[in-house]
């Protein structure tokens, strides 16, 4: 142990509920927070994708109650076609934003880096707290659109322009609507590059004696990798933002071209490009689905290799493979707009490096199931969700072989396959990569332990039902059936409806079984049985804290750190784990070369 | 719970499986020219993407099933060649498979957007607009007249804002809610979009293509089965985009000239 | 226990690093006299590394808004090129001038920080110039905008004019953040609880935007 080093923040402890719980600069409770928010946000989005299956299976069904939520958009409960489209768009937003971007990053990331680091508290405290306020008041904007006059903007998560950027003309909540979404997620980039800013100088900066890069856990460095192409592709999409509220308030014309009529009147907009718009947005819009994944891929293999009782088989190789992910994503965005009217060559040009980034994926992949191989894998929630995360990571990802081919995009762009594609990588791998966290690290965030039993009952009616819902979203993608489409009345869609309907009742079973784990959560908050502060024998520095930790995390005196993370099964040593800020010299086989 | 965690990643691997190879839900029949290039593609993509699929999924479970719950005093192994050559197998594998994709895919994308149209592929432009397609035809003269967006008039039925008592070249064209086409005739489709962002999309004839208000771009195929076709649109444009849809009717060159004789007149 | 091992912890290759005026040093781990435990330790304070962090995101908004100006000028033929009014130049000789009395007050406040204090009269004195020289420029850039509008070139007016407010505006405001900054600098300074490595990320943020203010005026007078 060694006293303070030159960088530590050194806040005093603070007092009152307001400054404790509310605007707290303290990291963890920051961490605490987003988690907080993005369970709002993921209940929220969750019941509105129940809305939209019931719709879809079932299109003129009464759904009880959604007349109180918009009296114009579900009269007598019935939904219109308008609103299945605004409700679409927020499920998206809501999802991918506040769910995706937040969980696995902004909630484990803020608590957890900084311990995993070895330091008190990040750099800048007073940025953190803002950031996650922010966010905050960026989710109420995307919200308040719900209560505006004619609702929330229709036009997907991806708002392509002119749709997005003609106005009211263009149909209900085409005004404010887009002007409330595009404010949101403009506030919502600056929380992101204010989080970021605390991420990398944390990263970089604080970690305590002994603590080089090559040691951190590799939640840290995906976290660190995570928080670099956030800096760099919020900061694209905001101008995008800006630049789409001015064509609706200023009457600029960025991104609407001449000459376009609707209702029999020219607009007064001349020679944007509504390609320009695409781009933009997809420069943001690929890195941003790592920018989800990649925290899940660090936290599935710290979780793993605990449960395996021994590191990965090459540490250096998953971060190099982190590394590479992020930097392909910046190059692979064009797969997005393989038919959208850009020159076809560049269409091929993007297919490239599409093909290639299979490689790194693989090689993760590869190198999990490798390090499984020859281990001592102990089963328990989080591991259960750690593994389910591969496999369904695998699911999504090969899907991705035809996705990345722009000739056989031209069958399935814009279908349910696409659809399917996302949502097992996004909806189901980065969210069951939450779940591990949650089960991994509850004990540490709250002193006490979850239910096993529960747990377990979570993990298998999420995995099934998860499989149930999203598989067959690839089948009905490769018979034609197209997205973003409130009612299936074209003839050769007439025989994919029974499908739907299994695919409806999938989802509210599997939506059901998460109310267990929101149980689990509080009733465990409050009952559950205390915990040991190193529950699962685990290395790396957040379980050397007290449980919960203490305000500057190790007690004023910040550990020195002597070995790689993972130190597990070491021939020779005392134990069958050393822990990173142990003494204990050691010689392992599977050291850092 | 480990082994039937296993049982279970397998029993769900070969359950996905079991729809494809059964074809259960296939691409529709292919009527176009240049689908069978695309269609070979999709078929080799999806033999490598099953097998990838049920490799990694079966290994997957086999090491869930084999190495969880040790005997006391297991020790801890290293998978044989380590993980370079977890790495290098990844390189080969995947990485020459995906560069075989990518090459052999362009050839398929090639033969669809590297090839200009045929000299005598008949021209007939198609306009996208919330929340309907409409078609026209150059008529005798084969031009099409120029198209002013302060002439549209939904209620007048002039989709297109044609002008023809002061553009000599509109007064033959034909506009039609539908599409006709004769079979085994190339066809030089020009799109334009009155509004905003559409996509023409008929999956038999392997077309999807996106309109881009503000510029007008064109792509060409050939139909080879008469027959009546759905073209939907792909692109959200709006509460109607569910429904924007129209028919494309393959004909014998003798029926299209007794369609086109009987637009005109309808004109 | 068969095998007692002294094996020391990794260490990456010794690289130099200035307290203070962040010339990127990483952590250092060569053990001092072989022992694990006494290790040295250097590391760039963190206003240094979070302010080239915060440089970056800038950049990446700024490329952003350059690449949607290059794309939609040619995507139509509706451009009209106009005039850049000539206040402008004025500003960019303020603002130049500004980073110039920022590093002559930087190297006095590290003098007065440094301990001598007889030598430094009044050390805020070229910071508040400073502060008045910035305030300069945006007010300079506002008349500019008036300029502009009395020819009758508002935002909506063409898109050439759009993309000068726009990016005058994006300019300006973090030109007003970096104004926050050094009057934040001021009254550190002024209760003594300034550090230099405020001073110096401060400093750096502003000579940035003196930087940045260059590149859009190229840009903006080739393809305005």
């Amino acid at each position: 142990m060694h006293d303070v080093s030159p960088h530590t923040v050194q806040h005093g402890a603070p007092t009152g509920f307001i400054r404790k719980h509310v605007f707290s600069i303290d990291h963890k409770v920051i961490g605490k927070q987003y988690y907080a928010l993005a369970l709002v946000a993921v209940f929220v989005g969750m019941v509105l994708s129940w809305v939209m299956r019931i719709h879809l299976g079932w299109t003129n069904f009464a759904i009880p109650g959604l007349h109180f939520l918009s009296s114009t958009g579900a009269p007598g409960d019935v939904m219109t076609p308008e609103y299945y489209l605004q409700l679409m768009t927020m499920h998206g937003t809501i999802m991918v934003f506040f769910v995706l971007t937040t969980a696995p990053f902004a909630a484990f990331g803020n608590f957890f880096l900084p311990i995993q680091v070895g330091a008190e508290d990040m750099p800048f405290p007073h940025f953190n707290m803002m950031s996650f306020w922010v966010t905050f008041l960026a989710f109420l904007v995307l919200v308040a659109s719900f209560f505006v006059g004619d609702g929330p903007t229709l036009g997907g998560w991806t708002q392509y322009a002119p749709l997005s950027a003609v106005g009211a003309v263009s149909g209900p909540g085409q005004g404010m609507g887009v002007v409330l979404w595009a404010s949101s997620i403009a506030i919502f980039c600056v929380g992101q590059l204010l989080g970021s800013l605390n991420f990398i100088t944390t990263t970089l900066d604080m970690r305590t004696k002994g603590m080089s890069l090559m040691r951190l856990p590799l939640s840290a460095w995906a976290w660190f990798i995570t928080s670099i192409m956030g800096l760099t592709a919020f900061a694209v999409l905001m101008p995008a933002c800006i630049l789409l509220i001015l064509d609706h308030v200023a009457g600029t014309s960025f991104f609407v071209p001449s000459n376009l009529v609707i209702n029999d009147q020219v607009l007064p907009h001349t020679g944007g490009s509504t390609l320009l718009w695409q781009h933009l947005f997809w420069f943001f819009g690929h890195p941003e689905v790592y920018i989800a994944i990649i925290p899940g891929l660090g936290i599935v293999s710290h979780v793993l290799i605990t449960n395996m009782r021994r590191p990965m088989l090459s540490h250096r190789v998953l971060i190099y493979s982190m590394g590479a992910l992020a930097v392909l994503s910046y190059m692979v965005y064009g797969h997005h707009m393989f038919v959208s009217g850009m020159n076809p060559f560049s269409s091929l040009a993007f297919s490239f490096p599409t093909l290639v980034i299979t490689i790194p994926s693989t090689i993760v992949v590869l190198i999990w199931l490798g390090s499984l191989y020859g281990s001592k894998l102990r089963i328990n929630t989080a591991s259960l969700f750690a593994l389910g995360f591969i496999s369904m990571f695998i699911s999504g990802g090969v899907s991705g072989f035809f996705l990345a081919q722009p000739s056989i995009d031209i069958m399935l762009h814009a279908t349910y396959f696409v659809v399917g594609h996302f949502h097992l990588v996004m909806a189901v791998a980065a969210i069951f990569g939450i779940f591990s966290g949650t089960y991994f690290w509850f004990p540490k965030m709250s002193g006490r332990m979850m239910n096993e039993t529960l747990g377990k009952i979570h993990f298998w009616l999420s995995f099934v039902g998860t499989y149930c819902i999203f598989m067959p979203f690839h089948y009905l993608g490769i018979a034609g059936n197209v997205r973003r489409y409130q009612a299936f009345v074209d003839d050769y869609l007439q025989p994919l409806i029974p499908v739907h309907k299994f695919i409806t009742i999938a989802a509210i079973l599997t939506g059901v079984a998460q109310f267990i784990f929101i149980y689990n959560l509080i009733y465990s908050r409050f009952k559950g049985a205390p915990a040991p502060d190193n529950p699962w024998e685990a290395t790396s520095l957040e379980w050397i804290t007290a449980t919960p930790p203490p305000h500057d995390n190790f007690g004023g005196k910040l550990p020195v750190v002597y070995h790689d993370p993972y130190q597990y099964g070491i021939e020779g040593s005392s134990g069958d784990y050393v822990m990173q800020n142990s003494p204990e010299q050691i010689k392992t086989a599977f050291d850092e070369k | 719970m480990a082994k039937i965690f296993a049982i279970t990643i397998v029993l769900i691997a070969i359950g996905s499986a079991i729809p494809i190879l059964m074809h259960t839900w296939d691409l529709p029949q292919d009527i176009s020219t240049h689908g069978p290039l695309i269609d070979e593609q999709f078929s080799d993509t999806m033999a490598e993407a099953g097998i990838s699929f049920l490799a990694s999924q079966f290994l997957l479970a086999f090491f869930i099933w084999k190495f969880s719950n040790p005997k006391p005093g297991a020790k801890i192994r290293n998978f044989p060649g380590g993980a370079m050559g977890l790495v290098i197998a990844a390189f080969l594998l995947v990485g020459t498979e995906v560069l075989a994709l990518g090459v052999f895919g362009a050839k398929a994308w090639a033969s669809v957007y590297f090839t200009p149209p045929a000299a005598n592929a008949m021209p007939v432009q198609v306009q996208a607009g919330q929340f309907a397609f409409y078609f026209r035809y150059p008529g005798p003269d084969g031009k099409f007249g120029p198209l002013h967006a302060d002439h549209i008039s939904e209620g007048n039925q002039n989709f297109f804002g044609l002008d023809p008592q002061n553009d000599p070249e509109s007064r033959d064209d034909i506009v039609s809610a539908e599409m006709a086409v004769p079979v085994n005739r190339e066809i030089h489709l020009l799109m334009h979009s009155k509004d905003l962002g559409h996509s023409f999309f008929v999956p038999e004839l392997r077309v999807q293509q996106d309109f881009v208000p503000g510029v007008d771009l064109s792509i060409h195929f050939t139909a080879t089965k008469v027959g009546k076709y759905e073209i939907v649109c792909t692109q959200l444009c709006g509460l109607g985009h569910y429904n924007m849809k129209a028919y494309l009717e393959v004909k014998s060159q003798e029926d299209f000239d007794s369609w086109i004789k009987q637009q005109a007149a309808a004109q | 226990m068969a095998t007692t091992v002294h094996e020391l912890p990794k260490s990456e290759p010794r690289r130099s690093s200035n307290e203070g005026s962040g010339n990127g040093g990483w952590r250092n781990l060569v053990p001092a006299g072989g022992d694990a435990r006494k290790l040295a330790d250097y590391s760039p304070p963190p206003a240094s590394t979070g302010i080239w962090v915060a440089l970056a995101s800038i950049t990446m908004t700024f490329a952003a808004f350059t690449s949607a100006l290059v794309v939609r000028q040619a995507s139509a033929l509706d451009w009209r090129h106009i005039s850049l009014p000539s206040i402008l130049y004025w500003n960019t000789l303020v603002i130049f001038a500004s980073s110039f009395t920022l590093e002559v007050s930087r190297r006095q406040v590290a003098t007065y920080m440094g301990g001598l204090r007889s030598q430094v009269a009044r050390p805020a004195r070229w910071l508040y110039v400073t502060l008045f020289l910035g305030l300069l420029f945006v007010a300079g850039q506002y008349a500019a905008w008036l300029q502009l509008g009395s020819q009758g070139l508002y935002l909506p007016t063409n898109p050439s004019s759009s993309f000068f407010y726009v990016l005058t505006a994006a300019h300006g405001l973090h030109v007003l953040g970096g104004l926050g900054g050094l009057a934040r600098v001021v009254r550190k300074l002024s209760n003594s609880t300034l550090r230099r490595s405020t001073l110096d990320a401060t400093s750096r943020y502003w000579h940035f935007m003196d930087v940045l203010w260059l590149y859009l005026l190229l840009l903006l007078w080739m393809k305005l």
